[in-house]
């Protein structure tokens, strides 16, 4: 290679790395440098080996396997049916799945269980209601990251199958799941990821002192100020994610498969067929649409009647809070934004570099995901006692750079997998044509490519819109609150008004971020057959 | 954090990183000769660079100078005469704090001196961010800490000490540092409230609430996880003393009593005022002020009402962080949050009563706000050091 792609290829890995590298081994290491200040190794031997370490963990690790195994055996068939067939509606409840995902947890589990009572369905706190929650906050990963290969699958292959005899079965699971294999690894890390650092839905629909390895960090570095046990726990956290992130890298790299133009979803033709869509549409709407509608019925409610006065509210300011809700939603939008634009802009340079292979490669591919598995509590500590220089811990750009951090696990997902899946031959035949390496990658990856990455930038700004954990746990001037912040607060508070007023919020987040999908499916080139 | 105070934990994070991430590489199938020393090198160039701007964040020189002022001079309590014009003064408070727009311009007018409000969670977080960055602090001082954390705080040595002149219109029994590290800015009341149409029989004391009719339709909150519900818990023991308190959270056991996580999902998932079935809830005694001030439609009197025996009494203080260069400044601050002007803002907008007792309450407040004659309290000091036991012995006859 000339020297000139080399040093391109340099500078490609020194964006990623220095992102990931101040954003998140920096503070990382400092928050465990002064955490464990006092601690030998005898001390971490004996933490680690507590009866109560073990189970936690253990617990922590099964419940968060069930939660994505059953939210991957719910979201492949909604995936299969928005992605292959067209029919009146698609748009609508492909827009619909992403909202459970920004919802904040406190409102969802507070404020309409209580009417979920009424209808008969008691959540009791259970496992059960933590697997449940974990679905339906989940389901959208699934449904969008898979989906959006689906559509993107070489149909010929499938074709060729069934023309030499294969049944519809045989030739799903020898071809279309091994096309698929890489994807849903990614995507079951992922909700893993999520479901392995969740907080709020342990806590609140857990059952009383359900401790998962993220419930007891908080709990030792807040609640006992043991900050010593805290980071043991996290540092444990962190050597559990990059294990498994360097795992499933490696799964997926092995499982990669090459594919070319994908085929445009067909209609829905024939009784067979019909039900099998009906079926999933009533699985979507039952298991998303029931509780966004109780939502939404209770947000409209005012004193004994119905009507519009909580939405109306939000724009005034209530004593509480620092803005007005709608103003937070408006910095939840900003802030979203340029979590999108970062983490796809540090997303397409780190993809570039992963997909090509390699050690530096495999290394970020790895870090990557560290942010999704590390708890709140940790980032946010090493934010504090790390990023003291030009006094960063104190910006609102931190607030963003942060949701970014969060959401390049999702650009990646999205995007390295089709890229690997890109034919070598069409950039060889470019390249033979005279193409510089610049040119290869404009028209040949990015025609390819642009959709995944349209999904995961969309996906990383719906993480900075629902974001709560990180950043309720960074320093704020009162100018950068946020809307899930607000929707939290108002929950805090005595006062029907308030409690209307959250869930009316809650409603808009869901509805902006539904609309801002849908708005992203209107727009897809007629030319690209991707999606 | 310098490189000088490298030592073995630091080593052992790095380590235990850069075999993670090699474990990581080398598990992959292919061209595995090379991976190996590439991958350990891509992790020591991570390292080399982090370590670099570690350099540049310890040796800042404000941050050392600052601390040799303070060190220089211990004796003399910070004076809010000497602020030099057009500083900026940093509040650190929790995610409850909140003031009507423009209350600080008062404050910027009078001294020229900016104030900047800088929030993170809890009371509870707010102090473990405290304590965390104990040498480095996020502003100048820092209000939200309540006697329940207290102690935690003034054994961190969180706080210098200043003496401010408002305290003369502070009753005593607010003041629990005798160094005044703390300054008490106001004071607020955890109360069992009570849904007045649905709770039947009106409960006049604690031990009302065993009785199961009232103790099957309450619901309180976790104390391991909430404040309210350590506050609550809190009342017990100051009531019924140490070989009293687990008996009568038996009977409440033993009649049913509820227990969720945090405040919203009792008041607002279990409580009738957000559609569950309770008509018993601990909460605040302001909270029938905020029932009236944010109704949906408008209420003369409130929906609920409080039991004003065994209450624990909450009180909020300031303090000027050790770290802090501004510590001039930050006392003409906590003058400032004493004066009547911030005093009169507090009842309405955070729900708690004026430490300062010259301050009239307005109406509203006055009207419906629990008054609370015997307020329980314990020592800070030993709320500290029985927290973990208290909890963990709570749990054993509750959650059992």
């Amino acid at each position: 290679m000339s020297r000139a792609g080399l040093a391109a290829r340099a500078a490609q890995a020194t964006v990623p790395a220095a992102f990931l590298a101040v954003l998140v081994v920096w503070p990382l290491v400092a928050v465990m440098d002064r955490s464990l200040t006092d601690v030998g190794p005898g001390d971490i031997v004996e933490i680690l080996g507590r009866g109560s370490v073990r189970r936690v963990l253990w617990f922590t690790l099964w419940q968060a396997a069930l939660s994505a195994t059953l939210t991957l055996a719910l979201g492949l068939p909604i995936a299969h049916v928005l992605a292959r067939y067209r029919f009146p509606g698609r748009a609508a409840l492909r827009a619909l799945v992403i909202v459970p995902f920004v919802l904040p947890t406190v409102v969802v589990a507070a404020a309409i269980g209580a009417a979920f009572d009424r209808l008969g369905l008691r959540v009791e706190r259970s496992l059960w209601a933590v697997l449940a929650a974990h679905v339906f906050f989940n389901l959208a990963v699934v449904v969008r990251v898979v989906g959006g290969h689906w559509a993107r699958l070489d149909r010929r292959q499938v074709e060729v199958a069934a023309t030499l005899g294969a049944s519809p079965a045989q030739a799903w699971f020898t071809i279309t799941l091994r096309q698929l294999v890489p994807v849903l690894a990614g995507s079951f890390l992922l909700v893993f990821l999520f479901c392995f650092t969740s907080f709020g839905v342990i806590r609140i629909l857990g059952g009383l002192r359900r401790a998962t390895i993220e419930t007891e960090i908080y709990r030792y570095a807040i609640t006992r100020q043991e900050f010593d046990v805290a980071a043991v726990l996290a540092a444990l956290q962190i050597v559990v994610v990059l294990v498994l992130a360097g795992a499933t890298a490696r799964f997926q790299r092995r499982h990669a498969t090459v594919q070319r133009r994908g085929t445009a979803p067909v209609p829905v033709v024939g009784v067979a067929r019909r039900l099998h869509v009906a079926a999933v549409v009533t699985l979507v709407l039952a298991v998303l649409g029931l509780p966004v509608a109780v939502l939404i019925e209770q947000s409209l409610r005012v004193g004994s009647g119905y009507g519009l006065a909580n939405y109306r509210a939000l724009t005034e300011r209530v004593d509480l809070l620092p803005l007005s809700a709608v103003q937070a939603l408006g910095n939840s939008l900003l802030f979203a934004a340029v979590a999108g634009v970062v983490a796809s802009a540090v997303g397409v340079t780190a993809a570039l570099v992963i997909a090509r292979g390699g050690a530096a490669g495999r290394a970020l591919e790895t870090l990557s995901l560290l942010p999704l598995g590390v708890s709140a509590v940790t980032l946010g500590f090493g934010y504090l006692v790390g990023l003291t220089v030009f006094d960063l811990r104190r910006s609102m750009w931190l607030i963003p750079a942060a949701h970014a951090v969060i959401g390049l696990p999702f650009v990646l997902a999205s995007l390295v997998p089709a890229l690997r899946s890109i034919d070598p031959r069409a950039r060889e035949a470019a390249a033979t044509l005279g193409a510089s390496p610049p040119v290869v990658r404009r028209t040949v990856d990015w025609p390819l490519t642009r959709r995944a990455l349209a999904t995961g930038a969309g996906f990383a700004a719906a993480v900075s819109i629902g974001e709560f954990g990180a950043t309720s746990f960074l320093g704020r001037g009162e100018e950068s609150f946020t809307a899930p912040l607000a929707a939290v607060r108002l929950l805090a508070s005595p006062g029907a008004a308030l409690r209307g007023q959250a869930l009316a919020l809650s409603v808009v987040i869901g509805g902006v971020v539904a609309v801002l999908a849908a708005a992203i499916e209107f727009r897809r080139d007629p030319g690209v057959t991707v999606l | 954090m310098t490189l000088g105070n490298l030592h073995s934990p630091y080593q052992w994070l790095a380590a235990l990183v850069a075999s993670a991430l090699l474990v990581a590489a080398c598990s992959g199938d292919d061209d595995t000769g090379v991976v190996d020393g590439a991958a350990s090198s891509t992790t020591a160039d991570a390292d080399g660079t982090t370590g670099g701007e570690g350099t540049d964040a310890g040796d800042g020189s404000e941050e050392g100078s600052g601390a040799e002022e303070g060190a220089s001079d211990p004796s003399a309590e910070p004076d809010p005469e000497a602020v030099e014009p057009g500083a900026t003064v940093r509040l650190l408070t929790h995610d409850s704090f909140s003031v009507s727009d423009g209350l600080f311009d008062n404050f910027t007018l009078e001294s020229g001196i900016e104030v900047e409000v800088v929030s993170a969670g809890d009371a509870g977080e707010l102090v473990a961010r405290a304590v965390l960055s104990v040498d480095d602090p996020e502003g100048d001082v820092l209000y939200g800490i309540d006697n329940t954390f207290l102690q935690r705080g003034l054994d961190a040595g969180l706080f210098v000490p200043y003496t401010s002149p408002g305290l003369d219109a502070v009753p005593d029994e607010l003041e629990l540092d005798p160094e005044h590290r703390v300054t008490p800015i106001d004071y607020g009341d955890v109360c069992v409230n009570y849904w007045t149409e649905e709770v039947g029989r009106v409960p006049t004391s604690l031990d009302d609430l065993t009785d199961p009719a009232l103790a099957g339709s309450f619901v309180t909150e976790d104390p391991e996880t909430s404040s309210p519900g350590f506050a609550f818990l809190l009342a017990t023991i100051a009531r019924f003393g140490e070989d009293g308190w687990e008996g009568y959270w038996q009977q409440l056991r033993d009649g049913g009593i509820t227990v969720t996580p945090g405040w919203t999902e009792a008041y607002y998932g279990e409580f009738i005022a957000g559609g569950g079935d309770k008509a018993l809830v601990t909460s605040y005694g302001s909270s029938p002020v905020a029932e009236i001030l944010f109704a949906a439609e408008p209420l003369d009197e409130p929906p609920t009402g409080v039991l004003t025996d065994g209450c624990f009494r909450q009180i909020e203080f300031a303090g000027i962080l050790a770290g802090s260069e501004q510590t001039d400044a930050a006392s003409a601050l906590i003058d400032f949050m004493l004066s009547e002007t911030f005093q009169a803002d507090v009842p309405l907008n955070m729900f708690v009563s004026p430490a300062n007792e010259d301050v009239p309450l307005p109406e509203l407040f006055a009207d419906h706000a629990a008054v609370v004659d015997q307020p329980l309290m314990l020592d800070p000091a030993e709320i500290e050091a029985n927290r973990n036991e208290w909890t963990e012995r709570w749990a054993e006859i509750v959650l059992r």
